[in-house]
């Protein structure tokens, strides 16, 4: 590959990906660094590269998912791996038949890497110590979901330069989201102050204990921070009342053009995806001139691309 | 069989009795004869007359567990009141309370009978079962105590989970006057739990697991306790695990209520950190809480708060504790190495003496399921303990009589071993290799 290498010293060796939490500085980088090399893999008339031939990906999704598990197949497919969907709903975890059967099940066919997406927090973690293939997490439960945040850091890199002083917000269900965590590992340790922003009841348990600013009011926060990171609300997550109403959620914490009239010109706008249009954000400005969401998106391919090769490369040097 | 067994030469601890001392103890026909520096029971010279030799030793009245899930019926592939009392024995209990949560849940005077008979058989330690508060443990119809309290049952609990209607659990209170037993409560308003998984905090948020939040367990027991004010009636919570409830424990025993309450191991020697790496042998309701809340449970142990150390022995299938964090169920299985942990948790530690330690897991607990047992006086059943205080060894769940391995202290090195466990003054545990 010819990959420019900035940290020449530095050495991947993680054959699994399952937090951010746990990666150094230098091992996120290392990821910014070998995506960048992949970005233009994409955009060549020939989309593909040899990397992974004679690998197999597994998809192994327990909870609905368009997005992640596309953009894993399409990185997988693109460094020429074969790749096996395996989507499995189970409303609860504990029916049917059990995650590590299942991965056993497919190790046994001969599998070299898993992406694993489920609504358990661990889950990848869990099957990261059971089974001899990589695992790579898309998902789990409100944990972590390290290509988001991955993906996530990788484009606001690409734009502003660094993270490296910026004011981050990120707005909505910080206690239910995956994202918002690994958003938090990723960009506080590149040198971001993240602020989470939402009410009280969709805070988590001893947020001040994490390394973040806590803030409930938008309209505070909104003209100071360099990008803003808008959760989608998660219905399916939510317990109970939250909040009294989606009509009072928005008017406190949704994205409208009033609002951005209030912020920086230069103020990145994201989202994970998908959007609920008019809740946590106006369409005007999903689709305005600040809005990186689909950058995103494209950015993505080239983050989950580096992150198959890294795992697979560790795992080759483990034999 | 013997019917006369001497032990001499150890040290003696029988707190009821206030007997801490080196002297002897003469059993005969299963009962205590005498404890005192030169036995002589003048059938000695007569008959046949087992002698051990407790020299280093401490000699301690059988041991109480008032806490154990046995599984039978329902799930005898985790355990059965057979391999359950085995370890019991093992570990130098002479009698444990069995949990009614069991499928059938324990709800009437058969079941009740079914649980006796099945200890009796077994032969091993005395088997005690408390019955359920509510049919079915649904918290909605009282389960029949009176029958159940006649036939021998020592105590009504819905453990593994709280009544959650407080007029339910003031109908039960009231009801339970008429037969002086104690209604214990596992303390847990669902609202506040929340379908959690470990303790609500820094660990929870960082691991994506939904909690239970402190309030969930410290908000039923003080309603309990505004309960417990209106009928009088005996009431013992069980498991406490949080700083909160030590201090509202505190101030209901200021105002003499006839409240009593048991912590287990595991609230003495882990916290939530424990669950970093998502083993599921930490999962535990109620869950393992901050370093604050086991040193205010080692406080009030020290202050003669807690009453009774149990262990909760909550075996399960090491295929069901393979689940993912959030589907596997809740439970450590303890009941083997208990008396290790105790001494590693209060003894060294300084918390408690070796008499202190005794009267919490014999006299007291004894007291709150209303058994005459838990002493050495004379004319008492004879259940009596044998322990190499000093004696180390590394806990080994391979080594296990319980069916389950869901011990999360495998590979721990402990002090105190069990020698030799007597029940009714006949020996029904020796160690091996002594």
């Amino acid at each position: 590959m010819a990959l420019k290498r900035k940290s020449k010293q530095f050495k991947w060796h993680r054959k699994h990906l399952l937090g951010l939490r746990e990666l150094s500085v230098e091992e996120i980088t290392f990821i910014l660094d070998t995506a960048k090399g992949f970005e233009q893999i994409s955009t060549r008339s020939v989309k593909k590269a040899p990397t992974l031939r004679g690998k197999v990906v597994v998809n192994l999704f327990f909870e609905d998912s368009t997005r992640t598990r596309n953009s894993f197949a399409l990185a997988a497919s693109r460094l020429s791996a074969d790749v096996i969907e395996f989507t499995k709903k189970t409303s609860s975890v504990s029916k049917g038949e059990t995650l590590l059967d299942t991965a056993r099940n497919l190790e046994a066919m001969g599998i070299d890497i898993v992406v694993i997406r489920h609504s358990a927090g661990g889950a990848s973690k869990l099957l990261s110590r059971n089974i001899y293939a990589c695992v790579i997490n898309a998902g789990d439960g409100f944990c972590e979901h390290p290509t988001q945040g991955l993906l996530d850091v990788y484009t606001i890199r690409k734009i502003k330069g660094t993270l490296e002083g910026l004011k981050i917000a990120i707005v909505g269900d910080i206690a239910h989201s995956r994202v918002a965590r690994s958003d938090m590992w990723a960009m506080t340790k590149l040198g971001a102050e993240v602020i989470f922003v939402g009410p009280p009841t969709l805070m988590p348990p001893q947020v001040d204990r994490l390394p973040v600013k806590v803030s409930y009011s938008l309209d505070e926060v909104i003209e100071k921070v360099d990008v803003i990171n808008m959760l989608r609300i998660q219905f399916e997550r939510l317990g109970g009342n939250p909040f009294p109403s989606i009509r009072e959620y928005s008017h406190y914490f949704g994205l409208t053009v009033e609002r951005m009239k209030r912020a920086k010109p230069d103020i990145m706008v994201m989202h994970p995806g998908p959007i609920n249009r008019g809740l946590e954000m106006e369409s005007e400005v999903a689709d305005g001139r600040n809005s990186v969401i689909l950058e995103q998106v494209t950015n993505g391919l080239a983050v989950r691309m580096a992150v198959l090769f890294l795992v697979n490369q560790a795992a080759a040097q483990e034999k | 069989m013997n019917t006369e067994l001497l032990i001499k030469n150890g040290r003696v601890i029988d707190p009821a009795n206030f007997v801490d001392k080196k002297c002897d103890v003469l059993i005969v026909d299963g009962k205590i004869a005498e404890v005192g520096e030169k036995t002589q029971d003048p059938r000695l010279k007569t008959q046949d007359c087992k002698v051990i030799d407790a020299a280093g030793k401490l000699v301690v009245p059988g041991l109480i567990d008032i806490h154990v899930h046995f599984r039978e019926p329902g799930d005898e592939e985790e355990e059965t009141i057979a391999s359950g009392s085995t370890a019991a024995v093992a570990a130098g209990f002479t009698s444990v309370v069995c949990m009614p949560n069991t499928d059938p849940v324990i709800e009437n005077e058969t079941d009740v009978e079914y649980i006796h008979r099945k200890g009796r058989q077994t032969r091993k330690t005395h088997v005690y079962i408390m019955g359920a508060i509510t049919k079915g443990l649904e918290g909605v119809e009282l389960a029949e105590m009176g029958f159940m309290a006649e036939a021998g049952a020592v105590g009504f609990t819905d453990d593994g989970r709280g009544v959650q209607d407080p007029a339910v659990m003031l109908r039960a209170l009231k009801y339970a006057a008429m037969f002086d037993v104690v209604v214990a409560q596992h303390c847990q308003d669902n609202g506040f739990a929340d379908n959690g998984v470990m303790n609500s905090g820094y660990y929870s948020t960082i691991l994506g697991l939904p909690g239970i939040d402190p309030l969930a367990e410290e908000a039923m027991l003080w309603r309990d306790i505004q309960l417990i004010k209106k009928t009088k009636v005996r009431y013992h919570a069980q498991h406490i695990s949080t700083a909160g409830s030590v201090e509202l424990i505190r101030a209901a025993k200021k105002d003499s209520l006839p409240i009593t309450c048991e912590v287990t191991p595991h609230h003495l020697l882990l916290t939530e950190e424990c669950c970093a790496e998502y083993d599921t042998n930490y999962k535990v309701n109620p869950p393992l809480r901050g370093d604050k809340d086991v040193e205010a449970l080692k406080q009030a142990i020290a202050d003669g708060l807690i009453d009774a150390l149990a262990t909760d022995h909550a075996p399960h299938l090491r295929s069901e504790k393979e689940l993912e964090f959030l589907a596997a169920p809740f439970g450590i299985a303890s009941l083997e190495c208990a008396l290790g942990l105790y001494v590693k948790a209060l003894i060294e530690p300084g918390v408690l003496d070796w008499p202190g330690l005794i009267s919490l897991m014999t006299e007291k607990p004894a007291r709150i399921i209303g058994v005459d047992k838990g002493t050495l006086g004379v004319g008492k059943q004879a259940d009596v303990t044998i322990i190499d205080p000093n004696a180390e060894y590394e806990i080994d769940v391979n080594t296990f009589r319980s069916k389950s391995r869901n011990c999360p202290y495998h590979g721990w090195k402990v002090k105190g071993k069990v020698e030799k466990t007597i029940v009714g003054g006949e020996i029904r545990f020796e160690a091996e290799n002594q």
